[in-house]
């Protein structure tokens, strides 16, 4: 028993020190690949003296980011709202309707196919319908988000409900547990990872999401930045707006992760 | 105290019939037999011989088509806290849980405060070797560790019966053979009636006091071999003649019916 529990952590300690290096050993190289890229844009848009409205270089966007930073602050703030309350209205939505599927086969047969019908229609094309409807502010905006992100959460979190092991499932009917403690006690920590799966999936949704709101009208944000400064051939600064977007995305994404991390400290890294 | 007298589990004439798209099948017909309090009882049989049916009909997860299952005197009517069930498959502990907080769920249903319940907890564990390990989530734990947690989770909320359904199927052989000789001692501590059930008949005449031996389709008990090696058991005994000639009977009655053995 001692050489099996001294195994088991020394195994532990090494999967550690190893997962460690090779999380290291992923961003050196990931970061090396970019910079190779910025570069090799840089020196073939000098080489071959592409017009700054068409193709700027990498310096020349990061110029127009710095002259134009309070804007670009300013609209990014509208855009990280927008992005957030939809999130958050997708969740708080999509995670009780999920439950209530899960426990009625009625709601399972009748709201699915309207899930699956709402989720088939392009976004793009149900955005300007709500400009129409509840006009230019951040709310159709919001909803916009809302719908790109509430069904990769409802599948989730359904596909997630349904997951227990059915050895689990007689353990706690083996214990006389009520409906209330199952669901607090299994079915929802079961369903704790598949409904991060569908959280990932989602925030890298709801950026677009955003974008796709203020495209089709708006006072600001950054998708109204990039209609507007390309409309007026100021294609660095669009440029700027959209690698601002492209951080945002990616650090939601990985706050997400940071909290699946904190919230699922039992789901197997990777 | 007639209640002593009487055995403490009782299957009387049990069977259980399936309805399948392809007919009637009987998983297990007119089984009966008694365990005595404190017995450890094997049931063995190949797959499909209604062994695990038997025992999840005793855990009350199943309800027999005919016949009635008494725990010391009183009928079987789903499933309750005088029985602790291990399952076979390491997705039986919660992930989200360590170690302790394994143990402790049992004591949480039958709702015994905290601190209580973490003394009792730690106990287990100590009792299955795995102290240290009380902080450890199940997927940092090997396979046979999960299931000496499954084992105390069990043992935890002192439940009369211990049910244990193929629990060292997944383990490798030596493990397996180590927990066998482990679950010994824990019985010989707290002596509860035990039944358990495997394929493997040397596990089962290691273990036993009595092995129920079943055939399949229909599954049946062929028959019961009382094991008369002395306790406590030693891994010495499989090779002496008496241990080999328990296991040739079983091996008949499985392979070639009752009807020959």
């Amino acid at each position: 028993m001692s050489i099996e529990s001294s195994i088991g952590t020394l195994a532990q300690d090494d999967e550690a020190a190893e997962l460690k290096q090779s999380t290291l050993k992923a961003i050196i190289g990931a970061t090396m690949t970019l910079v190779g890229l910025v570069l090799l844009w840089e020196m073939l848009v000098r080489q071959f003296q592409v017009p700054s409205w068409l193709l700027p270089a990498p310096s020349l966007i990061w110029q127009s980011m710095l002259e134009w930073r309070s804007e670009l602050v300013e609209h990014s703030l509208v855009t990280l709202y927008e992005t957030l309350m939809g999130y958050a209205l997708a969740i708080a939505i999509s995670v009780p309707l999920a439950v209530a599927v899960v426990y009625s086969p009625l709601l399972q047969n009748t709201i699915y196919p309207i899930l699956l019908a709402l989720q088939s229609m392009p976004k793009v094309a149900i955005a300007p319908l709500l400009a129409l409807w509840i006009g230019f502010g951040a709310l159709p905006k919001i909803v916009v988000v809302f719908l790109v992100c509430f069904f990769p959460i409802i599948v989730a979190t359904t596909s997630g409900l349904t997951a227990v092991p059915t050895s689990l499932m007689d353990l706690i009917r083996s214990l006389s547990a009520s409906q209330l403690q199952t669901f607090v006690k299994i079915r929802f920590p079961t369903a704790m990872p598949h409904i991060f799966v569908g959280l990932k999936i989602a925030i890298t949704f709801a950026v677009i999401g955003a974008v796709i709101g203020e495209f089709v009208g708006s006072e600001n944000g950054l998708g109204y930045l990039i209609l507007i400064s390309t409309s007026q051939s100021r294609t660095p600064l669009a440029f700027g707006a959209l690698v601002l977007l492209t951080v945002m995305s990616i650090v939601l994404y990985y706050a997400v992760a940071l909290i699946e991390r904190i919230a699922v400290p039992w789901a197997p890294r990777n | 105290m007639t209640i002593l007298l009487m055995p403490h589990i009782e299957v009387c004439d049990v069977s259980l019939v399936y309805d399948t798209p392809s007919g009637r099948v009987s998983a297990v017909e007119q089984v009966s037999f008694n365990i005595e309090a404190s017995e450890f009882l094997c049931i063995v049989g190949p797959s499909g011989c209604g062994k695990s049916t038997l025992l999840n009909l005793i855990a009350g997860f199943l309800v027999p088509s005919d016949g009635q299952i008494r725990i010391a005197g009183e009928a079987v009517r789903g499933h309750g806290l005088d029985r602790g069930v291990v399952f076979q498959d390491f997705a039986q502990l919660f992930p989200w849980r360590t170690a302790l907080g394994n143990v402790c769920f049992g004591l949480e249903m039958k709702g015994i405060a905290k601190p209580q319940r973490q003394d009792i907890a730690r106990r287990q564990l100590a009792l299955v070797k795995l102290e240290k390990f009380a902080h450890s989530y199940p997927h940092h734990l090997s396979g046979g560790m999960q299931q000496r947690v499954a084992i105390a989770r069990a043992l935890a909320y002192n439940p009369a019966v211990l049910l244990m359904d193929e629990p060292f199927a997944a383990l490798d052989a030596m493990t397996r053979e180590e927990l066998g000789f482990e679950l010994l001692r824990i019985w010989d501590t707290d002596k509860k009636t035990v039944i358990f059930v495997t394929h493997n008949i040397t596990e089962a005449i290691l273990l036993a006091d009595r092995v129920v031996a079943m055939t399949p389709r229909p599954g049946r008990i062929a028959r019961i071999i009382d094991i008369a090696l002395a306790r406590p058991r030693t891994i010495e005994m499989e090779f002496s003649t008496a241990f080999k000639s328990y296991s040739d009977q079983i091996r008949e009655v499985i392979y070639h019916g009752a009807s020959r053995a």
